[in-house]
Parts: structure tokens; sequence; C-alpha cells
């Protein structure tokens, strides 16, 4: 039960956080969403339970969504839907992850095992089961890290994606550590007020990012490849790092929120789902989502002041901004006439991204889209593109735009 | 059964473009100028390292001819002598092949076996240069490396591979007749061990690039890369050479070394071969059981064991003098040019003769999905044919679904599917009991009952429905297409595609058209056909069509000896010590008692006493009994579930005593029955030929040799005239006519060519 229990504290605590600051009262929220990548075997809907322990009406209801890397997303778009068809008023949208415990199954073997055991009759039966145990039956399930179409693991798929489009080892290493010298550098000036304290029970109360680790390229190139042995360019500091997390976001229209008295943060404007080829264009999802984003918006490159693109290897990331950036590629593989064009660096995950800040898979949404609102706030733009890729080989796009002060 | 394997894997080989056709057209470059202009082979420096890119003109494959061997020689020699270069990497530019082979028409040029020995030993000498490179030579191995393509990576000090399916290495020689003449006997054994070699050179097996590794075979593997900024193809052999340039770096600087780590297994197998007691076992072992394979029929595994033997006990110079020498002997054989025959005919029938057709088929539908229409499903689902299968009863319908995920399945525990794969392979297949969908159908195939007035029916259905483009092709093996299409409203549009069963394994498909037939259905007929991965011979409508029609007298005579008292076993040890896949008696079994009789009858009806001979009363009594073979558990022999080897039927004792004819004394020897057999089947594929039932030999001996089990060591029954001598054919015919009467006569075809011992049917 821990680990439900851990999902509750996690929920409960973005959502406190996020009540806390909003200072909505939890009965005017209408629906809950939460996104989640690993299921709980306990209950295949996370979200209701957690939002039950969080202390949410239990006259409010809740389901879980999701679609990999991509799931706080859909939770939030979900809610876009539900409010723009009329359903509800108050949505809260998130994400939760437990990546430091995962369940494990039992073998195929041992399950049938104990499913015809619970449905023997009489000793004899049990015992003639039980006499058919063999101690293999033991060995585990761990859940999949790899691709089900292909059996590839996403950092081997990263790292062929890597030499397809020629990045160089240096240039993902320098990548990463730009993400990680923002990250440390938006910490220290306390840009990251998204950020909500969580007590780990039994242990010290986290405060902040753990995983913001700025080094040097001559400390990142001695690493050895992670994926792809002996020469392959994806190591442990060029990737994303899995780790626990849960974030949590309040949607409304905008007539309700002012009726209720709130300033809104910033709209969510417009959205997209892509999805493409899983084997070798497993993580070109913003390349594909950012043009058709952009064209439904009716905007171009020159509009958006901050992009929030999830890093999930260097490597992918700096595909992507070649594949933006190439006619062949638009044409031969998007059918497109011309390129969208790579989003320029200075305007580019300033406050650093998941390479640096960590990946809890179904609850990395929320932060990217925080994460634009917050900076268009500081920088002052209009304009904020979120995309990210995630696993199947698809991918997400959105627009955030800043309230105006 | 080592022939229909061999011929199996022969065929595998040349799907992926082994080794070359020899009318490959030659450079026009002059032997002078090609000193200033390579056409094979340049090279650049990158850094310290030599990249040496192949890459012959005008071809899809490189092949290892005089010209790409002699640019090769300067190349390197240019490389050694450079103070600059410390390091080399061999690369091709042609996606899909690194080198396929040596080049078949050198060999094919040579009029004794010295002229053949020489070839090998400048060879020989080549790869040795490069084995004692001082300078690390790293071979990068995108597509096929095959023959003497292997034979130099193996030479050199490192191998780098792509991971994907069209990289496969090989030593494909034994299925020529030949073997690995540049050295490959004496090295292989040294890299993957003995064993494992025996293994890849006496079945001449593809070995893919993951197990390669595994082998010890290749030192790296290189992931396929998709798109980037170029086609993956491109950007994946840049990253091969990439790659393979840092490690040819690393060789140089001695920060890579050569040496590789065995698994304990690997060592274990080592260690046992240095046991002199041993190796003399395994030598033993493998021997007996080629000979067995082999029935003595093909020379070429036997030499293969006897130099690699050579090569281990007396050293390597002995090793190599007998690779050089054996092969020489090899290259002369008759069976060496039967089974270069074959190679040849296959290529030509891989081809489509008839050009693009106007639409291409992308939607098929199959009627009945019986063993021939689930298994014509099975070999278009997995080229990405959306195929429709289509039966009367719901039953019938779920055993044919079951026949093709099986097939899928168990390509999936060998590992050459994922199950994702099989799933989405699957998806591409309809199963439904009614005509929905019909109207989109680019191609009908109907392989329902063999009944005439049902192939009627069904037509006539499907007519109503289909488009305008849609061809009406028919699986039948006798009936003539000409009376299926007497019903058509658009005869043009109808044509005969006959396979062979089981249809996923059978290679051959028999494409019959009718006078009627227009071209474009018959090129639309023959690119269905390789798409599904088949090999193709085009004939024209008669009875029997052309297979069937060979098969039919052989059979009559097999029903004849069968009379004279011969036991089914003796028949099948005489057939398959001949050189037939299949015992005859057997074959009946397997075709279906009441099929060969519902043949015979049409084809006797035809062709009168030239297919008489045997009484057609031994198969009906056998139907009448309920003996229809295999499938109803009992013909000549009884077949059991889980049984291996089957018993001879006793209940057939008494119909065959009460049909018993004696037997003619001089005529009845083993060898006269083989001969008996073999000659009725030659005469009558001359003669299909003679009336133009055939359009070339080539295509009759592939027809033979991949459809019917025709002897490969002979070549088919063209190559075997012309290698055996049409005179000694008439003559064993003669002698037979004169004591059994007309259906030994000799065509007239084969006379003239007896008469004329100059005429070739093959070149």
């Amino acid at each position: 039960m821990i680990w439900l229990e851990q999902h509750f504290r996690a929920v409960q605590a973005s959502s406190w956080g996020l009540l806390h600051r909003t200072n909505v009262p939890k009965d005017v929220v209408d629906y809950i969403i939460f996104g989640t990548v690993i299921q709980e075997v306990k209950t295949s809907n996370v979200a209701r339970e957690a939002a039950l322990g969080a202390g949410f009406s239990d006259r409010t209801p809740a389901h879980t969504v999701t679609m990999a890397c991509i799931s706080a997303n859909q939770a939030m778009t979900t809610g876009i839907g539900l409010i723009a068809s009329g359903q509800y008023d108050v949505v809260v949208a998130g994400g939760v992850e437990l990546m430091s415990d995962v369940p494990i199954r039992h073998s195929r073997k041992m399950r049938k095992m104990m499913l015809e055991l619970n449905k023997a009759k009489t000793l004899g039966q049990r015992l003639s089961l039980i006499s058919k145990f063999r101690l293999n039956f033991l060995s585990p399930e761990l859940p999949a890290v790899a691709e089900f179409s292909t059996s590839e693991t996403m950092g081997h798929s990263a790292d062929r994606l890597a030499a397809a489009f020629a990045v160089s080892r240096l240039d993902q290493d320098e990548y990463a550590l730009r993400s990680h010298s923002l990250a440390k550098k938006a910490q220290d000036e306390g840009l990251l007020s998204d950020v909500v304290p969580f007590k780990v029970p039994g242990k010290d109360t986290v405060t902040k990012d753990n995983g913001i680790r700025p080094s040097s390229l001559e400390q990142m190139a001695k690493l050895r490849p992670a994926f792809i042995k002996p020469y392959g360019t994806v190591t442990a500091a060029n990737s994303s790092f899995l780790t626990d997390g849960a974030s949590a976001m309040l949607i409304m229209a905008e007539e309700k929120a002012l009726a209720m008295g709130f300033k809104p943060k910033a709209y969510l404007r417009d959205f997209v789902y892509v999805s493409q080829d899983p084997k070798d264009q497993l993580l070109l999802g913003p390349t594909y989502a950012t043009p058709k984003v952009l064209e439904k918006a009716g905007l171009t490159m020159n509009d958006i002041d901050a992009f929030e693109f999830h890093e999930a290897f260097s490597g992918q990331i700096l595909a992507n901004f070649k594949a933006m950036d190439s006619d062949w590629f638009a044409q031969n593989y998007m059918g497109r006439k011309t390129k969208v064009g790579s989003p320029p660096l200075e305007k580019f995950n300033n406050w650093g991204g998941s390479l640096s800040l960590g990946h809890p898979f179904g609850a990395t949404g929320c932060r990217l889209v925080m994460a634009a609102a917050n900076r268009l706030r500081k920088e002052g733009g209009q304009y904020g593109l979120v995309a990210a890729c995630a696993a199947g080989g698809q991918g997400h796009a959105m627009i955030v735009e800043a309230y105006p002060k | 059964m080592v022939a229909s394997r061999a011929i199996g894997s022969l065929s595998r080989a040349t799907a992926s473009r082994m080794l070359r056709c020899p009318g490959y057209i030659c450079r026009n470059f002059s032997a002078s100028s090609a000193l200033q202009t390579r056409t094979h082979i340049n090279y650049g420096v990158n850094g310290d390292v030599a990249v040496v890119r192949i890459n012959s003109p005008n071809s899809k494959v490189n092949t290892l001819n005089k010209e790409l061997q002699s640019e090769f020689v300067e190349v390197m020699n240019e490389i050694w002598a450079s103070d600059q270069i410390r390091s080399a990497v061999l690369i091709s530019s042609k996606p899909g092949c690194f080198i396929a082979g040596a080049d078949l028409s050198m060999l094919a040029s040579c009029k004794t076996p010295e002229e053949v020995t020489q070839i090998s030993q400048e060879g020989q000498r080549m790869f040795e240069k490069l084995e004692k490179s001082t300078k690390p030579i790293v071979a990068a191995i995108s597509g096929a490396c095959l023959g003497g393509g292997l034979e130099l990576a193996i030479s050199c000090q490192y191998r780098i591979a792509t991971k994907d399916r069209k990289t496969v290495l090989g030593t494909p020689e034994v299925l020529l007749g030949i073997l690995p003449g540049a050295g490959g006997t004496q090295r292989l054994p040294r890299m993957v061990g003995v064993p494992a070699a025996f293994d890849m050179m006496l079945t001449g097996r593809n070995i893919r690039a993951d197990r390669a590794k595994k082998m010890g075979l290749v030192d790296q593997l290189v992931e396929p890369l998709g798109p980037g900024l170029k086609p993956p193809e491109e950007r994946t052999i840049e990253y091969l050479e990439e790659v393979a340039v840092t490690f040819a770096k690393g060789l140089s600087d001695k920060k890579i070394s050569i040496k590789r780590d065995k698994g304990f297994v690997e060592k274990l197998i080592s260690y046992a071969m240095s046991i002199p007691f041993v190796r003399q076992q395994i030598y033993k072992k493998v021997e007996e059981k080629v000979r067995k394979q082999t029935k003595g029929l093909y020379p070429a595994p036997l030499k293969i064991i006897d130099v690699v033997k050579t090569g281990i006990e007396q050293g390597n110079d002995a090793g190599y003098l007998s690779e050089s020498k054996k092969f020489g002997e090899l290259a002369m054989t008759k069976e060496s040019k039967a089974l270069m025959g074959l190679y040849h005919g296959q290529v030509l029938c891989k081809k489509n003769k008839f050009g693009a057709p106007q639409k291409e088929v992308k939607h098929l539908a199959i009627l009945g999905a019986g063993l021939m229409g689930a298994g014509i499903a099975q070999v278009s689902v997995d080229k990405g044919l959306k195929t429709i299968l289509k039966d009367a009863t719901l039953a019938g319908l779920g055993r044919g679904q079951q026949q093709v995920f099986k097939g899928l399945n168990d390509k999936v525990k060998k590992k050459a599917l994922t199950s994702f794969e099989r799933d989405s392979i699957f998806s591409n297949l309809t199963g439904q009991l009614d005509y929905e969908g019909f109207e989109k159908a680019d191609m009908v195939i109907e392989a329902v009952f063999e009944d005439l007035s049902l192939k009627h029916r069904v037509l006539k259905e499907v007519e109503a429905l289909i488009p305008d483009h849609c061809v009406f092709a028919s699986n039948t093996s006798a009936l003539p297409i000409s009376e299926i299409a007497a019903v058509s409203k658009r005869p043009e549009k109808v044509i005969g595609m006959h396979y062979f069963s089981p249809v996923d394994k059978m290679q051959l498909l028999e494409i019959i058209t009718t006078e009627k037939t227009s071209k474009d259905t018959t090129a639309s007929a023959v690119a269905v056909g390789l798409k599904q991965g088949k090999v193709i011979i085009v004939v024209k409508d008669g009875p029997g069509f052309y297979t069937t029609r060979c098969l039919a007298p052989m059979m009559s005579e097999v029903l004849r000896i069968l009379q004279e008292g011969v036991e089914p076993k003796k028949l099948d040890s005489l057939t398959t010590n001949f050189g037939f896949p299949v015992g005859a008696a057997t074959l009946v079994d397997e075709v279906g008692v009441d099929v060969a009789k519902h043949v015979a009858e049409d084809l006797g009806k035809a062709f009168g006493e030239r297919f008489g001979g045997g009484s057609l009363e031994l198969l009906k009594q056998m139907v009448s009994r309920g003996f229809l073979g295999r499938k109803s558990g009992k013909g000549f022999y009884i077949y059991q579930e889980g049984v291996k080897n089957k018993n001879v039927n006793s209940d057939m004792d008494g119909i065959l005593a009460s049909l018993k004819v004696p037997p003619k004394s001089d005529v009845s020897s083993d060898e006269d029955i083989q001969y008996r057999l073999l000659t009725r089947f030659v005469n009558e594929a001359v003669l299909c030929l003679q009336e133009g039932i055939l359009a070339t030999p080539a295509e009759g001996d592939i027809g033979a040799v991949f459809g019917l089990g025709f002897p490969p060591c002979l070549g088919g029954p063209f190559r075997f005239v012309d290698l055996h001598g049409a005179q000694k054919v008439v003559d064993r015919l003669r002698k037979y006519e004169a004591v059994y009467g007309k259906q030994f006569t000799p065509c007239q075809l084969l006379i003239d060519h007896a008469n004329s011992p100059n005429r070739k049917f093959c070149q």
C-alpha cells in the first residue's frame, strides 16, 4: 500500500499546493483528471483514489489518462475539452509518477497457477497444482522500458536518432550542460516558483529539484555510452533522468474565473497531437507537432517568445532542431512544402528542462506548461510553445498565451 | 532431402542477389585508362585512415571480377606504400550489397581445372596479403557479403556489420557445386571453429549480422538508422563508415584489440578440437551425415570436408593447395554445371519479362480457404498485400485463417518476425463468407475445389462484382484455363496461376496463359507472383500445362513398376538415390491418390497411349478402399500422428497382387527402373518445348526442379539432355520402346538433338 499512499501524498501535495496558492475551495472543483504512465496494480483509476485521499469532495468525479510522456498534457487537454463542451466549469488536471517504486509482476506461469489455485475446490486439486510449481515461476516481470512494437529502448532509439541527424557527442554534452547550468541559475534566482515542498514519509522534506548537477564537459566526456556500446553517443549525462513527481493545474473558462474573482495566469490556446513511425522517428514528435500547432493558431515561429520542449535526451532535442530546420525532411517525411525552422536557442528552455529537472513520466506535461506561463510573465512575452515527444512515436504541442496584466 | 534443402537455400541466397548474372555489361574503359580512372574502386584518406569504396558501375551488386580485383590490388599497394596512411576501411557504396560473390562467368570461361585452380590461387595470394597487412584493415559490411566477398572480409583484421535484414554473410559455393576457393575453407574454421565452419560451408546458409556477431564472424554491429537529413540507406552507410573509421584509428593506435573474448562454450569447443581423436570423430560424423543426405550425388560437400581436414591436419600450405586444386576439379563437374545452370535459370525466372502492369495489384481476393487458398493468402499478406480470404463455410474459413496465423507464428518462433510484426501482417487479412469488398479487388485468385462447373459458377458470380481491370486467376493443377475462361465475359482477364503445395515452402509458380489472355493480365500475374517471392515460369494452356503434364507419364510408369512387383519402399529408395527429394510412391501419397487418379484420367483422355503403361485400375481401387494417401492416413504407406517411420500399408498387397504384371527382365534392373521414370519425364518435357507449351528450356528446367523435385544435381530435363547427351537419352527410350511400346517413343525435337550433337538446349 505504500506505493499508493505515496501517490496520494504526491497528488495531495501538488493539489494542496495548487489550492493553497490559488485559494480555490476544494468543493468548487467539478472534475479531476490525472495522467500517469506506469499503472498502479491496486487501482486502475489512481486519479479517483488519490483525489479522495487528498481530501477532495467524494462528489467530485475523477479519471485517469495515459499517453506515455505526454500523459499530463492529455489530462490538461481532456480538461479543456470538458470545459469547452460545457460539461464542467472547473477542472483540476495533473500528472503523477512514482519511478522509485514500480509494480513488478509475477511471471505468467506463476500468475496462471495462482489464479487456478483460487478456483481449485478440493485439497487434491490444490496439491496437484502446487506440485507443478517450478522455481523459475518466481522470476519476475518488470514493467517494459522498451517500445512495445519494436522492443527497442528509448535510449537506444535516441542514439540512433542522433546518429541519423549526425549530432555529435560533444554537441549533446554541451546541450546537457546548458540545461543543467540554466536550471541551476533559475533555481538560484528563485524562478522555479512552481515547486511545492513535499515531505517524504520517514525522510526529509524535499524543497527543491534535486537532480540539477552542472558538471564540466571533461567530466561528461568520460562517461561511457549507455545504450549503443561501445561507440554510441547517448550517455547518462546527456539523458533525462526518471524521477518521482506530481504536478497539477487548475483550468477554468475565463468568464468563470473572473466571475469567481480570480486572475488567470495564462490562456491555453491551441493544441495538437501527432504520431509517426515508432521505430525510426520515435522521438520526433515536436518536429511534427510544432508547425501544425502554429498553423492552427495562426502564428509563426517569430511570434513565439518562450519555447518549452520536453528534453528526453540532448540528442533528441538537437535532432529535432535539425529536422525542423530541414526542407528535405519537411518535404520527404512531413508532406510540407518548407521547413518550420528551429527555435532560437535564447528563447528555448531558459530555466532548464527534463535533462536537469528530471522526468517523472506522467507529470512532466504540466511542468512544461507552467514553465512557459511563468517565463512569459517574468520575461514579458505573449506566446509560449510547449512540445513533447512520447513513447509509441507520438507527440504533442500546445500554445500558451500570457494573460494580460 | 539435402537436394531440396540445398535448392531452398540457393534461392534464398539469390533473393538477396548473391551472385551476378552473366549478362552484365562490362565497362568500356580500356586497361590503360583504368590506371587513371578506376571504375570499381576508389579511395579517399580521412586523417590517417584510407577509406576504400567499392562500387561496380551499371550494376546493383559488386562482384569480384578480374577488373575489380586488379583495381583492388592496385589501391591496396598504394595504401601500403603510403607513409601517411596507417589503417584502412573497406566499404561498399551500394546499399544492400557489400560484395555478393565472385564473378561466375570467370569460371564458366575456363576450359580446364588448371585454369580454375589458377584463379583460386590468385585470390588466395591477394587475401593472404590482406591478412598479413601491418596496417589494420576494417571491413565495413552492409548488405550481402557472400562467397568471395566473405572470404575477403575474413582476411581483414576487423569486421563491422550493419544489423539489418539485408546484411547476410555466407558461403553459398556448395549450392553451386563448388567450394570457397580463396582461402575460405582455411580461414573460416580458424575464425568460427570447425563445427560452425562446416555448418556454413556445407549448407551454404545465410547468416544474419546479429548471429554473425555471436559466432565471432563479425566484431561489431551498427544499427541501421532512420531518416535524418538524408535518406535512411544513404545515412546508414555514411554512419557505418564513420564508425569503421573510428575503429580503424583505434586499431592502428593500439587502443582496440582484435582479440575477441570467447564465451565458455566456444572455449570448450576449441579445447575439444585440439584433441586429435575428437577431430577425427567430428570429420567422420560430418562425412557420414553428408553421405547420407547427398546419397553421393553431390561431390562438393565431401571435398569441402576433405580440404578443411587437410588444412587442419597438415598445415596451411597444404590446405591452400588442396583448396585450389579441389576448386578446379569441382568447377568442371557436371553437378556444378547443372547447379550453376539452375542458378542462372532462377535469376531469369525472377524477372518480369512482360513489363510493369498498367495497374499494380494492391487488393487481392482469394476464393476458397483450403490448403492452397490459405497458403496463397499467407505469402500475400506478409508482402503487404491487402487480402480477402473468402470461403463458403465458417469452419473452412476458420481453418484457413488459422493456417495463415500458424505460418506467421512459426516465423515468430524462429525469430524471423516479432510478434508485433506478425499481428500487423495478419491485419492485412480479411476473412469473410460473402463477396463484400470484391468491388475494390485488383485480382481474384480462385482456389476452390477442382471441379469445372464449380469454377464456372464462382467465375460468373465474381465477374458480376469485380471492377473492369480486375484479373481473374484460377489456381488449378490440371483443368485447362481456356475451358474455365469459356464462360467469362472478359476472357482476356482470365489466367491460370498454378501454385504448389505447401505454398509457403514451394517456390515455383506456374502461370498459364490462353490464346485470349492479354499481355497486361500476364504482366499483372507475374508481378503478383514475384511479390509473393515466387520463381515463375509462364507456359501456354493445354491439358496439364507443363508441370502436371511431365509428371503424369512418370507417375504412370510408377504404377507400372509397382504392378511389376517392386515394393513401394524399394521404389522410394531407387528414386531418392537418383536425386529426387521425395520417393515416387511417397509422392503419390503426398499428392493424394484421388487427385492423381483425377489427373491421370483427364490427361489419359487427352494424350492417349503416350500416357499409358501403368493401370489406372490401381488408383481406382485405392480410392474405392479409401486409401487416399497421407490425408486419409493410408495410401501405399500408413500415416500416424507422431510416428516418424511410416510402415507399408499391408492392405495394398491384395490390390497389387490382383493387378500384377510380369516384369520384363531385360529392362528391370535398378538402373533401368530409374531411367524408365526419368526418360519418360524428360521426353514429355522436350515435347512441351517442341509444342510451344514452354517458351524456353530454362523455364522447363526451373519448373521441373522447383515444382516437381527433378534431381537438382541433373539440372533439370533440358540440362540433363545437354550434359549427358541426347543420343544416350534417345537410345534408352528406344530400348524401352522396343519392350513396352509407344509411351517411350522419343519426340522429334529430342531426335533432332541426338542427330546434331552440337545442338544444345542451354547455352
